[in-house]
């Protein structure tokens, strides 16, 4: 057996929280994960789970009202979290590269597509504009949007919304970033649109040697599309396995629950989708154990106390309850 | 973007045409008519002297044929003869409005040059010593009345450091420096007065635009803040502040009337203030008509430059 590579990226123990009128919400709490190179890593969980702030501190893009309480988050053998501004700068969108959730409104309404698509190779490369503009129309070009070089001119209210993500992965993919993340990338898209962009997205990223980082709520993305799957939940990670192994054993009651309620060609029609009772907790008032405790159908006394450590179950499976197997 | 901007010039008849009338005849509803105070002025007070003037100023006909003389001259170019001074109206219009204007470009100037920076430092400082510190500086000036101000400027500097504002007008092609030094005072405190509602919309603007999604895109580039600043946020951030400029417009004129009268520059809010005291009809109707076309063209201009700074507009 060879060691591992080391990872690409390696974020452990992180924690952020954001002051709010309602007082600290904690909305990270010691959340590890890694990325090797190449990789594509899907992160999991609901609205509130904290996936994309996790995300979003891997960049330093929380915003004044969120604060990293601890951690380490390594790219490349490198802290970001200790880098000055513009340090973490120059790794915005050259080295490391985002796609939102929101293409409607993630582009810049007053510049043309060209300029938005441009403007990373010109800053990270500091070539001319004309040369940034010319590998812009290639990009456009690899990401299918017809006739793009006649389009560079264009404002993004000609696009569509799935043509517009098509720009935004176009600006991602500008400076051939080592890694990717894609948060939310298809939600705010029509089904017929989403599995195309993904499939460009995993298709560009392996063409292009990209790790990816998928943030999503859609278990049915995962299955065809990540290699390993982070599921999180209340700002903590509660299993992480590869893709296969947590389709095939999850081993976490919450991964179990979100597995049943994918509704499946097979189930029987008028049958009704199974859920998971109760609400997430409020960030700002966590229980003092397991934060999934109260709507967990196998609860245990030890389950209110302290919340579970992430353990090992298997090889490069990991999960976070007191249950027995 | 032609025959929009036809259409448009189109449309400021019917306006010009509602405002002139509206102009006309609350003019004649103040009480006092010019006769009277043209014979206690000249110490006659007969009746007959009143008819034979009424006569020969045309205003013995009923008002509707008055109004449609001055429009059928208006249309020919004719803007009436000042009932006081004796000379064409369009004489002293041609000769104030450039002073007036000058006044106002400069305020203009003034006021952008302010508010612009300073709402954008706010807006970069959200709640910070400084920004309150801008904010209660535009509250202020939103606050203080421009006559009281100018007042001010012209007599405390007087009585502390012997200095007092030049108040002798110097055509600019004469002398820039010397007209320069003259209108730069009032061209400030109005400028000023304007600033306080545009360093706000600015501010508040600015603050909406840096919470957008394109903005954190921008920084996810690795966009440095004076570029997400310059390049990102402020065109979108300018488009209502321009808005709000074109509908400032008629309080450029406001000011200029209550400036120039404190700092004796002969424009045409002067001529205004003289002609509206005087009761000299035919100047006060000119002088709305040409404010009334200013205001409307710098909207049109406005409007225009809608097509410049948002896209969206250009293209429909």
């Amino acid at each position: 057996m060879s060691l591992p590579a080391p990872a690409l990226l390696d974020i452990s123990d992180l924690s952020v929280s954001f002051r709010t009128d309602r007082g600290t919400v904690r909305a990270v709490q010691g959340v590890s994960l890694e990325v090797r190179a190449g990789e594509t890593l899907a992160i999991v969980g609901e609205s509130g789970s904290g996936k994309s702030v996790t995300a979003l501190s891997i960049l330093g893009l929380l915003g004044d009202a969120g604060s990293v309480d601890g951690g380490r988050i390594l790219f490349d053998g490198e802290d970001l979290l200790a880098l000055d501004d513009d340090a973490i700068r120059d790794i915005r969108g050259d080295r490391i590269a985002m796609i939102f959730q929101e293409p409607m409104s993630s582009l810049n309404p007053v510049l043309t597509v060209g300029k938005q698509v441009a403007e990373p190779i010109r800053l990270h490369r500091r070539v001319p504009w004309r040369e940034a503009y010319a590998r812009a129309a290639e990009l456009l070009e690899r990401v299918r949007i017809p006739d793009a070089a006649h389009r560079l001119g264009d404002y993004p209210h000609h696009f569509s919304g799935g043509m517009r993500q098509r720009v935004m992965i176009a600006m991602a993919l500008a400076c051939r970033p080592r890694l990717i993340i894609a948060d939310e990338p298809t939600t705010a898209l029509d089904v017929t649109v989403q599995a195309q962009i993904l499939a460009l997205l995993k298709e560009l990223t392996r063409e292009a040697d990209s790790a990816l980082i998928l943030i999503t709520h859609d278990l049915g993305v995962v299955a065809r599309y990540a290699d390993r799957v982070a599921v999180m939940y209340a700002g903590r990670i509660v299993e992480t396995a590869p893709a296969r192994t947590l389709y095939g054993a999850p081993a976490h009651p919450y991964t179990e629950g979100l597995m049943a309620s994918i509704p499946g060609v097979d189930g029987a029609i008028g049958a009704r989708l199974p859920t998971i009772e109760g609400q997430p907790p409020d960030l700002a008032r966590l229980p003092p154990g397991c934060p999934f405790a109260p709507r967990c159908q196998h609860v245990l006394d030890v389950c209110g106390t302290v919340p579970p450590p992430l353990e090992r179950v298997a090889e490069r499976h990991l999960r976070a309850c007191y249950r027995d197997g | 973007m032609q025959a929009y901007i036809a259409r448009r010039l189109a449309a400021l008849v019917p306006t010009l045409l509602f405002a002139s009338l509206i102009v006309f005849i609350s003019m004649r509803l103040i009480p006092g008519d010019v006769i009277d105070l043209m014979l206690a002025q000249n110490d006659i007070a007969t009746g007959q002297d009143r008819a034979k003037i009424e006569a020969a100023l045309g205003l013995d006909q009923p008002m509707y044929v008055q109004y449609f003389r001055w429009i059928w001259g208006v249309l020919q170019g004719d803007l009436g003869i000042s009932l006081w001074q004796n000379v064409p109206v369009a004489d002293q219009l041609l000769a104030t409005l450039p002073i007036t204007f000058e006044l106002g470009f400069l305020a203009l100037l003034v006021a952008l040059t302010v508010a612009l920076p300073i709402g954008i430092y706010s807006a970069m400082r959200q709640d910070t010593a400084g920004d309150y510190v801008a904010r209660s500086f535009s509250l202020l000036m939103l606050a203080v009345p421009g006559f009281w101000l100018g007042t001010l400027v012209m007599v405390f500097p007087s009585v502390w450091w012997r200095w007092a504002p030049d108040l002798e007008y110097t055509p600019f092609f004469e002398d820039p420096l010397k007209n320069l030094s003259h209108m730069i005072v009032p061209a400030i405190l109005l400028g000023l007065s304007m600033s306080a509602v545009t360093m706000r919309m600015t501010r508040t603007m600015m603050l909406e635009v840096l919470r957008q999604d394109y903005i954190r895109t921008a920084r996810a580039k690795g966009v440095s803040e004076r570029l997400v600043i310059v390049r990102h946020a402020l065109r979108n951030g300018l488009i209502p502040v321009v808005t709000l400029i074109g509908l400032q417009a008629p309080l450029l004129i406001g000011g200029a009337v209550i400036f120039e009268q404190i700092f004796v520059v002969p424009g045409m809010g002067l001529l205004l203030l003289e002609a509206v005291f005087q009761r000299d009809y035919p100047v006060v109707s000119g002088v709305f008509l040409v404010v009334g076309v200013g205001v409307l063209f710098i909207n049109l201009v406005v409007d225009v430059s809608y097509g410049w700074l948002d896209p969206k507009v250009r293209h429909q």
